[in-house]
Formats: C-alpha cells, sequence, structure tokens
C-alpha cells in the first residue's frame, strides 16, 4: 500500500501536475503581487486556454489517431455560447456562478457539436474524416459569422462581460487542472487503451470487442467539450469576438502544438503550448517567421519520427533520455534506448 | 428563365476551374494515396509566376505560361523529393499532417516573399464571347471548358495507352507487386506529381483570369473544395474529377444566386461533408473493400 502510494507520487502524471502546480503558483505570485507586467499577465489566459485546447485535441489526434480540423469551430462554438449566456446573466447572477457557468454551456454546446462532427467520423477515417472536420470547422465559422445573435461580421460585444486577468486566472488554472486530469486518467484507465487499440489497429480492436463506434463518438464529444469550455474563458479575455479568428490557421496552431508535444504524449502537449504561445510574444522581432517556422517544424517532426532513415536518432534527444542520462550515465541510457527499441 | 440560364453558365465556368483543379488532386490521389494538400498552394505559386513573368519580366504570355509550367512542375517534384518520399511507409496520418505542413509553408512562404496584399492577374488570354439566344458566355468559360475537355481526354489516353500511364495505374494498384514487376514506384509518383503540378499551372492561367486576384492565401479554399470535387466524382477517376467539379460549381453558383452569398460557403462544405459521408466512393468512383 505504501509503495503503491510512494510509486504514485513519483509517477509521470503526478511530475506534470507537481510542474503544472509550480509553474501557476510562481505565475499567480506575480500577478497577485503586482510584479507581473502588462505583457506577461495579458498572456496568461490565451496560454491556459491553449494548453486546453492542445490536450483536448491531443485526445483525437495522438490516441484515436484521427485528424481532427475543426478544433477551433468546436472552440467558438463553446465561446459564442459561454459568452452570451454570461452577457443575460451579468446582472443577476455574480462572477464565481456565472463564469463556471457559462464554460459548462460552452463546453456543452461544444460537446452537442462534437457529436454532430462525430457522427460522420464513424464512417470515415483518414483523409476524408480530416477533410469532413476541415468542412465542419468552416461551417461553424460560416453559421456564426451570420447569425443575428453573436453580433454578425461585426463580431460579439463581450465589453459587459470583460474580466481582467486577475480575474479569469483562477478559473483558467482550474480548468487546465481538471482537463490535464481527466485525459491523464482516460489514458490510463481501460477507455484509454480501447481508445488506443483502434489507433494502433482498428480491425484487431474490433474483433477483440472493442466498440469502435461509441469510442469514436466518446473522443470528438469529450473534445469538443473541453475546447469548448477553453473558448468560454478566451472570450471573456476579450471586449470584442469575431468568429472569423477561429478559422482554419488557428486549428493548424493547435495541430502544431499537439505535433510537437509529441502526438499522444499530455505533458508533451503541456509544455508545447508553453512553448509555442509564450516564445513568439518574448520574441517579438521574428514574429513575421512564426507560421513559417510552424509549418517547418510540422514537416521536419513528421520526418525525423516515420522516417527510416532518422529511426535510429528516435528518442536520443527526447527529455526522458536525458534524464536517464543525468541519472544512469550514458551508457545505461543507452541501453534502455535499445532494449526499448526492441520491445 | 434567362437568369436561371446565366446562373448555369456561370456555375460552368466556376465548375470548369474546379474541374481543372480536381484533375490534379485526383492524379496524386490515384496513384500515390495521399491527399496532397499543397495542391491548392501550387496553383497559387503558379499564378504567382505568371504575374512575376508579365509584369516584371514583361515576357510574352506564352513564355510566361510555360515557365509557370515548369516552376510548378519542378515544386511538385521537390515537394515530394523531400518530404513525401520520405514518409512513403508512415501511418496515413503521419503523411496528412506533413502535407498540411507543406502547404502552411508555402502560404508563408508567399507571404514573405510577395507580402500579403493582393496582386492584380495580368490578362494574357482575351477570347470573344459568345452569344447563344440572348445569353452571353464568356470567352474565358468557353475556353476553360474546352482546355479541360482537351486535358482530361488527353490524360485519359495517357493513362491507358503509354508506358508510363500503365506504370502509373500498377502503382495505383499495388505497389509491392508493382515493384516486383520491375515499376520503380518511386520514379513513377516522381512523374505524377510533375504532371500533377503542371496540371496546377495550367489551372492557375484559368483561375487567375476568373478570381483576377492573387493572394499567398487563394489557393486553400478552392483547393479544399477542388478536392471535394474529385471526390464527388469519384477519387481517382479522370472523367470523374471533370463532372464532380463542374457539378460542385453549379451548386455553389445556385446557392450564391437563390439562397444567398452569405451562406454559399456553408452550403458548398455541407456538400461536401454529405458526399463524402453517404458516398465517399464518388459519382464514377470504384467500391474498394477493406482487407484484413
Amino acid at each position: 500500500m505504501k509503495a503503491n502510494l510512494k510509486n504514485r507520487l513519483c509517477s509521470k502524471n503526478a511530475v506534470t501536475l507537481y510542474f503544472i502546480t509550480a509553474l501557476y503558483l510562481v505565475v499567480s505570485i506575480l500577478v497577485y503581487g503586482g510584479w507581473a507586467s502588462r505583457h506577461l499577465s495579458s498572456m496568461l489566459i490565451s496560454i491556459s486556454c491553449y494548453i486546453a485546447m492542445a490536450v483536448s485535441l491531443n485526445l483525437v489526434v495522438g490516441m484515436l489517431g484521427e485528424l481532427s480540423l475543426g478544433h477551433a469551430g468546436f472552440m467558438s462554438v463553446g465561446l459564442f455560447a459561454g459568452c452570451l449566456f454570461s452577457i443575460y446573466t451579468v446582472g443577476t447572477l455574480p462572477l464565481i456562478v456565472r463564469l463556471p457557468g457559462a464554460m459548462l454551456l460552452g463546453g456543452s454546446a461544444a460537446a452537442l457539436a462534437g457529436l454532430v462532427v462525430g457522427l460522420p467520423a464513424l464512417r470515415l477515417k483518414g483523409d476524408y474524416l480530416a477533410i469532413v472536420t476541415l468542412g465542419c470547422g468552416e461551417i461553424i465559422k460560416n453559421v456564426i459569422t451570420n447569425l443575428n445573435i453573436t453580433g454578425g461580421a461585426l463580431g460579439l460585444n463581450t465589453s459587459t462581460i470583460y474580466s481582467g486577468t486577475k480575474t479569469l486566472l483562477p478559473y483558467a488554472i482550474a480548468l487546465v487542472f481538471i482537463t490535464v486530469l481527466v485525459m491523464m486518467n482516460l489514458k490510463k484507465s481501460k477507455h484509454g487503451r480501447a481508445i488506443m487499440a483502434i489507433r494502433d489497429n482498428r480491425i484487431a480492436a474490433e474483433s477483440n470487442g472493442v466498440d469502435v463506434t461509441y469510442y469514436k463518438l466518446v473522443v470528438f464529444v469529450l473534445s469538443a467539450f473541453f475546447a469548448g469550455a477553453a473558448g468560454a474563458i478566451y472570450g471573456h479575455s476579450f471586449a470584442n469576438v469575431k468568429a472569423a479568428t477561429f478559422d482554419y490557421n488557428m486549428s493548424i496552431e493547435v495541430l502544431v502544438i499537439v505535433v510537437l508535444g509529441g502526438m499522444g504524449s499530455i505533458n508533451g502537449a503541456v509544455i508545447a503550448a508553453i512553448a509555442l504561445k509564450a516564445l513568439p510574444e518574448l520574441l517579438r522581432d521574428i514574429s513575421d517567421y512564426r507560421m513559417l517556422v510552424y509549418s517547418v517544424l510540422l514537416i521536419l517532426i513528421m520526418l525525423l519520427n516515420s522516417s527510416p532513415r532518422f529511426a535510429d536518432m528516435k528518442g536520443r534527444w527526447s527529455i526522458g533520455a536525458m534524464y536517464k542520462m543525468l541519472r544512469y550515465g550514458r551508457k545505461a541510457a543507452v541501453e534502455t534506448e535499445v532494449s526499448h527499441g526492441h520491445e | 428563365m434567362i437568369y436561371l440560364v446565366r446562373t448555369l453558365i456561370s456555375g460552368l465556368s466556376l465548375g470548369s476551374i474546379y474541374a481543372l483543379m480536381a484533375l490534379g488532386y485526383t492524379m496524386v490521389y490515384g496513384v500515390a494515396k495521399m491527399l496532397n494538400f499543397a495542391h491548392g498552394d501550387i496553383i497559387m505559386v503558379g499564378a504567382y509566376s505568371i504575374i512575376v513573368a508579365v509584369s516584371q519580366a514583361h515576357l510574352p504570355p506564352l513564355a510566361a505560361v510555360l515557365i509557370s509550367v515548369a516552376v510548378c512542375a519542378c515544386l511538385g517534384v521537390t515537394v515530394e523529393f523531400l518530404a513525401y518520399r520520405p514518409l512513403r511507409q508512415a501511418p496515413p496520418l503521419n503523411v496528412l499532417i506533413t502535407a498540411i505542413g507543406v502547404s502552411y509553408f508555402l502560404q508563408n512562404a508567399a507571404l514573405l516573399v510577395f507580402g500579403s496584399e493582393q496582386k492584380a492577374f495580368p490578362s494574357i488570354v482575351s477570347f470573344p464571347s459568345l452569344s447563344v439566344g440572348g445569353v452571353e458566355i464568356d470567352g474565358i468559360t468557353l475556353a476553360t471548358l474546352a482546355v479541360t475537355a482537351v486535358i482530361m481526354a488527353s490524360l485519359t489516353l495517357f493513362i491507358s495507352k503509354t508506358r508510363i500511364g500503365k506504370a502509373m495505374r500498377a502503382v495505383s494498384e499495388d505497389k509491392g507487386a508493382a515493384e516486383l514487376m520491375g515499376i520503380s514506384v518511386n520514379r513513377t509518383i516522381t512523374l505524377t506529381f510533375a504532371v500533377g503540378s503542371a496540371l496546377a499551372a495550367v489551372a492557375s492561367i484559368f483561375f487567375g483570369a476568373a478570381y483576377v486576384y492573387v493572394r499567398p492565401t487563394t489557393g486553400a479554399m478552392p483547393g479544399i473544395k477542388a478536392f471535394t470535387a474529385a471526390v464527388f466524382g469519384g477519387i481517382g477517376s479522370i472523367p470523374g474529377a471533370m463532372l464532380g467539379g463542374i457539378m460542385l460549381g453549379i451548386i455553389e453558383q445556385f446557392s450564391k444566386t437563390y439562397i444567398s452569398t452569405l451562406w454559399s460557403d456553408a452550403i458548398v462544405f455541407g456538400v461536401l461533408v454529405l458526399i463524402l459521408v453517404v458516398r465517399p466512393t464518388g459519382l464514377l468512383g470504384r467500391k474498394l473493400n477493406e482487407k484484413v
């Protein structure tokens, strides 16, 4: 029992949680102590939302092995549903009820959209599914832009519910923790293993009794839910939101984060979200090249990951390998690398 | 009635451009079994190379077109060699992400080179318009339709009669067996990319003439729609690409005219989703059975 507890406290997932806790602790001290620059505090909400987006997209791309190019669409459904709820209840409900309510409602609305998009996913896979999710993302954008209730092409005026970083940060931290915890536990559970079995070999999984239809729907709904909840918070940090912001390019941006972090890795998604969102803000001079760098990253990571030419380089430069090298020395690290490779 | 015919004709004009683009998609998808996301962006590069050749180098139109074809074919082959060839054995998801990366790279590289503001496409081709029964048909529409039909016919001949075409069909059928029969799979796929990208250059002429302005992101969305057209007609089928493209163009034009311009994109993408879900093999495609 004691050893079990120790194992759990030192497990990889726990380390990720410690890492996030420590990071947010430092950030909170800076923000509430008044030491954070305006620049830093303005980034925090957006980074937190991107972490939630990336971790939830990782469920589809990394664990289910299907490409979703409509993640920004789900986010914008959640954003508009949540913000509309917030706008109508701003006079009656206090923030502590209103914001979680908006997140829940936004998440549910997005989950519903995820269900609708997930239904075609039952028949499709690969390229066709990717195109369908892309198409659905564009349809969502088009519909929101043309509805009156969402402010049309001018965007929704959210200045009445706008809140600063100091007010939003606790909710954003809660969102990140809940998203990461849910995804970690899902990955370790029976359901997570079933989802990953579908990714590795759909036919084999099906013949072993895994309900592919059910799990594909669950994955789409769950990932859309968290994207929607993140969207609701994200909307509160702006004075005006337009559906056109949440287009294909934003979906690609989240995809780059997931791929850079390593598909299927939750800690990777968190680290990559922080790195990719914080670095361009800090290095303003190269902002013109940001998208170009993203695209090169996508191509290079894919080549390094799956080209036979680079297969023996794989894993040698990972953080895990470096940790092993520090702990066991160079030789042992190489040996564990080799034994892993032959599993 | 005249109104209806006019809508039909502008739909035909839009559709013939989609058809021309869809031919490139269907060639590459049929042989290499991958969605070349970057095809739309290769069309954009083709349009820019014509702009540079005509307005800056002051070359005659024919030379500009030839240069554009050469640039696109080289670009297609380079992309295939650098990005897609190392991934021949990789899972489809990785190939798809790489293709998105390439598409994004081309867009952003063009953004850095040419800037974000739109550039006017030079009018290098002009055709007299034709008047039939009081309805004016644009010369460019007729030219696009004629060129698409000619390209379709010659591609069909090329695929069915020549040695290279046979090799392409063999690779499309079974890569391993083709390799055993002495066909170089890599060379065949490279050639397919060269042909597909050269078609993109041809598409860029008519695309530029119809849309007039070119921007770095010009190719992306029409590219996706053209891919839908290819799926609509049945992916891998050359007559199917033409049929699908023309039908998609007519659908888009009719929804613009009779429903709403604002909703036309949503309708076209709705049709896209519907086709992919209901009939993924398309109108003229063959049904593929899954092998265990």
